[in-house]
C-alpha cells in the first residue's frame, strides 16, 4: 500500500474534522447538540481536535428531558469544565409548565416527541444558525438520506424531497433569518467505526456504555433500568442484571443488553460480533416503520 | 479484528427498478454479513406479507415512505459495510433521466462506479447514460455488471456480445480502468461468491474487484493545493502569538520547511510547522485535515489557496465548465450567481451556453440554450474575480464548482472545469 494513504478511520476523522470547520466559517452562532451519549461525544472530541490549538468555538446545547440517567448529567457537567465551553440547556419539563408541550399519556408514553420542541425553541431563542448532531446514515433509512449540511425551513422542518444536491467538498450553508442548518460531520461512521475510534483515540465516555450491574425490567425485549420515572406494571419485577447500554436516550425508553463487556477492547469485540442493530433495543424508533422519518421531518435530532 | 489500515471505498450504484440493483446492494449486504438479525426480521415479514418467496433482498435498501409506496429511490441513499479488506460506502442512486441530478451527486466523490446491465437486454439508453455520468464526473474505475446471467442460461457468447456492444459505444468516452462481470444477484453468482454456473469466467468476484482495486492514486498526489477553511488564533497565555492556517489538502504533499506561496497575493513563505490536531507531523497529504503555520506573517484568511511555488493553479476570470442543472428553476440567462470553488466564494454569470449534450446519444445539441434540470452543457462563465482552478481531469477537488442562486439560496448546478 502506499504510504501516503489514510486508512478509513483517519479518512473518516479528516472528512468530520472538514465538515465542522466549514460550519465554524459559514455560520454565526453554531452549536454541538449535546446528550451525553457516545456520539455526541465523538463529535465534540473531533471538534477539540479541528480547532486545536484553540478552544472549541461552539457552546454545547443539551435538551434535558427532565429523565435523565444521573450519570449522563454527571459525564455532560465534567466535560464542560474541562473543555472551558459554554453549556445552553433548553428543558423539557419547563415547556411542560409554560405549557408548550403535553406530556403523552398511556403504558408507553415517553418525553421523546416532547423534545423537538423544547429544541426548536432554544434554537429561535439564542439565535442558533447552526446545531452539529452526532447522526449518523447507518443508524436508521430516514437518516441514511441526511446531508452533511441539512437546511431546516423556519418551522424547523426537514423536507427529505427537497434537500441540497451535495456535491464533492463543497458545502452549502447559505440560509435567511429564521431557518437553521444541522450539520453532521459523522455522517458516514457507523457503530462500528465510533467504537473502534473511541477505543484508538481512548476518549472517556459515560460508565453506561461499559457492562455493570443494575436494577432493571424486562419491557419490550430489552432490559429498561429501574428509575423514579419507571412504573411496574402487572407481573413485571425488576432484577439484578448485568447491562451495558449500546446507546443512550432517556432513561425511560433506553433498554441495555446483558453484557460482560467490561472494558473497550471488550466493547469492540462485542459489537462487532452483534447481530441486531442499536436502535433495536430503543423503544422510540419501535412505533411505527416510519417513526424516526415522521419526528425528523417535524424537526427532530 | 485487524482492519486498522484497511481503506475507505466509495461507489456509485445507478440503476432502475428492473434491473436488479437494489437486489444487488441486498445480497452485497447479505452475504457479507452485513445485515443484523433484526433487519432481516422485518424484511423477512415485509417480504411474506407481500407474498414473496422466501426474502426479498431488495427491500434491504428500502428508504422513505414515498420509496417504499413507488418501489424507486427517489435521493441518494448512503449504505455501508465492512469486509477483513476495506470498508465501503455506497451511494445508491436512483437511474431514471428524471435523476440525472442524484446519480451526479452520487458520482461526485466516487472511487468507482457500478454498472448494472440486464442480460437479456444489453445495452440500453439507460447504460449510455450511467456510463457518460460516470466518465464526466471522471470515477476513476467502472465496474460493468451484466446481471441476470440465470435468464440467459449462463452463456458466455451472450456475455461476450453484450461487453463488445460496450466497448463500442464507450469508446467515445474517457475511462481508464473497466472490468466486467457475468452475475446473477437474486441467486448470488458471482456477487460475493464464485459462480458454480459460469466457469468459463476467469476474474473475481464483485466483492473481490471492489476489495483489490488500487485505489491509493484515485487523489492526484503531484499538484499540491491546500484551501484555507479558517484561521485559527487561540489567544491563550501558551499559544499567543499562533496563526494557524485550517482546512483540508486537497491535492499533492506539503512538507515542513517547503517553500510556498499564497494565492491569489502571491506572497511567498516557508513551512514553519504542520499539525493533525495536537499531533505535529513533518508531511501532509491528501485528504488530511490539518492546520499549518508559515515562517513569516502574512495576511491569509478563508478562501485563500496555499500552493507550491513552482506548480500553481492557473488564475482565470473567464474560463469553460461541463455544467450540470440541478434544479426545478431554468438557468437565467446573464443571471449572476454565488459560485463556490474549494473554499472561495465570489459571483459569477454564465455567459454563454456552448452546447448541451443529448447524454443517451452524447450528441452535441446547438440549437437549444436552455438549461433545466437535468440539461448537461458546456457553459462559459465569467466571475468577479479569478479563480485559482485545475481542470476536473487533472483534479477533482480544485476542478470542481457549484452555482448557488441567491434568491432562493439553493445549489442550483455544478460544474466540471474543461
Amino acid at each position: 500500500m502506499s504510504k501516503y494513504f489514510l486508512n478509513y478511520l483517519d479518512e473518516l476523522e479528516s472528512e468530520a474534522i472538514f465538515i465542522l470547520r466549514e460550519v465554524w466559517a459559514q455560520f454565526e452562532n453554531p452549536v454541538i447538540l449535546f446528550s451525553g451519549g457516545k456520539d455526541s461525544i465523538l463529535v465534540t472530541h473531533l471538534a477539540k481536535k479541528a480547532f486545536y490549538p484553540a478552544k472549541i468555538p461552539f457552546a454545547l446545547l443539551h435538551v434535558d428531558t427532565g429523565h435523565n440517567f444521573p450519570e449522563t448529567i454527571q459525564f455532560r457537567d465534567e466535560l464542560v469544565k474541562e473543555l472551558g465551553v459554554k453549556l445552553i440547556v433548553g428543558s423539557v419539563q419547563e415547556s411542560i409548565n409554560e405549557g408548550r408541550v403535553a406530556e403523552e399519556r398511556g403504558k408507553n408514553a415517553t418525553r421523546n416527541a416532547l423534545q423537538i420542541t423544547t429544541l426548536l425553541d432554544t434554537i429561535e431563542e439564542h439565535k442558533i444558525d447552526c446545531a452539529i448532531g452526532g447522526g449518523r446514515r447507518d443508524e436508521e433509512k430516514a437518516r441514511a438520506k441526511e446531508r452533511f449540511f441539512s437546511h431546516r425551513n423556519d418551522f424547523g422542518e426537514w423536507d427529505p424531497k427537497n434537500q441540497r444536491p451535495e456535491l464533492w467538498n463543497l458545502l452549502n450553508g447559505k440560509h435567511f433569518e429564521g431557518e437553521h442548518f444541522r450539520a453532521f460531520p459523522i455522517s458516514n461512521w457507523t457503530e462500528m467505526d465510533v467504537w473502534n475510534y473511541i477505543k484508538r483515540e481512548n476518549i472517556k465516555i459515560p460508565s453506561l456504555y461499559i457492562a455493570h450491574e443494575r436494577e432493571v425490567v424486562w419491557r419490550n425485549n430489552s432490559w429498561i433500568p429501574v428509575s423514579e420515572f419507571l412504573k411496574l406494571e402487572e407481573g413485571e419485577k425488576a432484577e439484578k442484571k448485568k447491562i451495558r447500554f449500546r446507546t443512550l436516550g432517556d432513561i425511560t425508553i433506553t433498554g441495555g443488553i446483558e453484557s460482560e463487556a467490561d472494558t473497550l477492547e471488550k466493547i469492540v469485540q462485542e459489537v462487532s460480533a452483534m447481530r441486531k442493530t442499536e436502535r433495536g433495543d430503543r423503544s422510540d424508533d419501535k412505533r411505527s416503520e416510519t417513526a424516526m422519518e415522521d419526528r425528523k421531518k417535524q424537526g427532530y435530532f | 479484528m485487524q482492519i486498522d489500515n484497511n481503506q475507505l471505498l466509495r461507489f456509485t450504484t445507478a440503476g432502475s427498478v428492473d434491473d436488479g440493483k437494489s437486489t444487488l446492494i441486498g445480497r452485497l449486504l447479505y452475504d457479507s454479513k452485513s445485515i443484523f438479525e433484526d433487519q432481516l426480521e422485518s424484511v423477512s415479514a415485509t417480504s411474506a406479507k407481500k407474498g414473496h418467496k422466501g426474502v426479498d433482498l431488495a427491500l434491504f435498501t428500502d428508504g422513505l415512505r414515498d420509496e417504499r409506496e413507488q418501489g424507486i429511490t427517489i435521493d441518494v441513499a448512503y449504505r455501508y459495510f465492512t469486509t477483513p479488506k476495506r470498508k465501503f460506502i455506497i451511494a445508491d442512486t436512483p437511474g431514471h433521466i428524471q435523476y440525472t441530478r442524484n446519480m451526479v451527486t452520487g458520482a461526485s466523490t466516487a472511487n468507482a462506479a457500478v454498472i448494472l446491465i440486464d442480460a437479456r437486454h444489453g445495452v440500453i439508453e439507460q447504460t449510455k447514460r450511467h456510463s457518460f455520468i460516470a466518465s464526466l464526473l471522471n470515477i476513476p474505475h467502472l465496474i460493468v455488471c451484466i446481471n441476470k446471467m440465470d435468464l440467459v442460461e449462463y452463456s458466455e457468447e451472450r456475455f461476450n456480445e453484450i461487453v463488445g456492444q460496450f466497448e463500442e459505444f464507450s469508446s467515445k468516452l474517457l475511462m481508464k480502468d473497466v472490468r466486467f462481470i457475468p452475475i446473477s444477484a437474486l441467486d448470488g453468482d458471482n456477487v460475493v461468491n464464485r459462480s458454480k454456473n459460469m466457469d468459463w469466467y476467469q476474474g473475481g468476484t464483485l466483492l473481490n474487484i471492489l476489495e483489490t482495486l488500487h485505489i491509493s492514486s484515485d487523489i492526484n498526489k503531484i499538484d499540491a493545493r491546500f484551501p484555507v477553511q479558517t484561521v485559527l488564533r487561540p489567544q491563550s497565555e501558551e499559544h499567543r502569538d499562533y496563526r494557524g492556517y485550517a482546512g483540508r489538502v486537497a491535492s499533492g504533499i506539503y512538507r515542513v520547511g517547503d517553500e510556498v506561496a499564497i494565492l491569489p497575493s502571491g506572497f511567498t513563505s516557508r513551512i514553519k510547522s504542520l499539525n493533525t490536531g495536537e499531533h505535529e507531523v513533518q508531511e501532509a497529504y491528501a485528504p488530511m485535515s490539518i492546520a499549518m503555520t508559515l515562517e513569516d506573517d502574512i495576511d491569509v484568511s478563508r478562501g485563500d489557496m496555499i500552493v507550491r511555488v513552482n506548480n500553481q493553479p492557473e488564475p482565470l476570470q473567464e474560463f469553460d465548465v461541463m455544467l450540470c442543472w440541478l434544479n426545478d428553476d431554468a438557468a437565467k440567462p446573464r443571471a449572476k450567481y454565488s459560485l463556490m470553488h474549494t473554499t472561495n466564494e465570489q459571483r459569477a454569470m454564465i455567459k454563454e451556453v456552448v452546447y448541451k449534450i443529448d447524454i443517451n446519444t452524447y450528441d452535441r445539441i446547438t440549437d437549444d440554450k436552455n438549461l433545466s434540470r437535468n440539461d448537461i452543457a458546456r457553459v462559459k462563465l465569467r466571475c468577479t474575480r479569478p479563480v485559482m482552478l485545475d481542470s476536473y481531469r487533472d483534479n477533482r477537488n480544485t476542478g470542481s464548482v457549484i452555482l448557488i442562486d441567491e434568491m432562493t439560496n439553493e445549489t442550483v448546478a455544478a460544474g466540471m472545469i474543461i
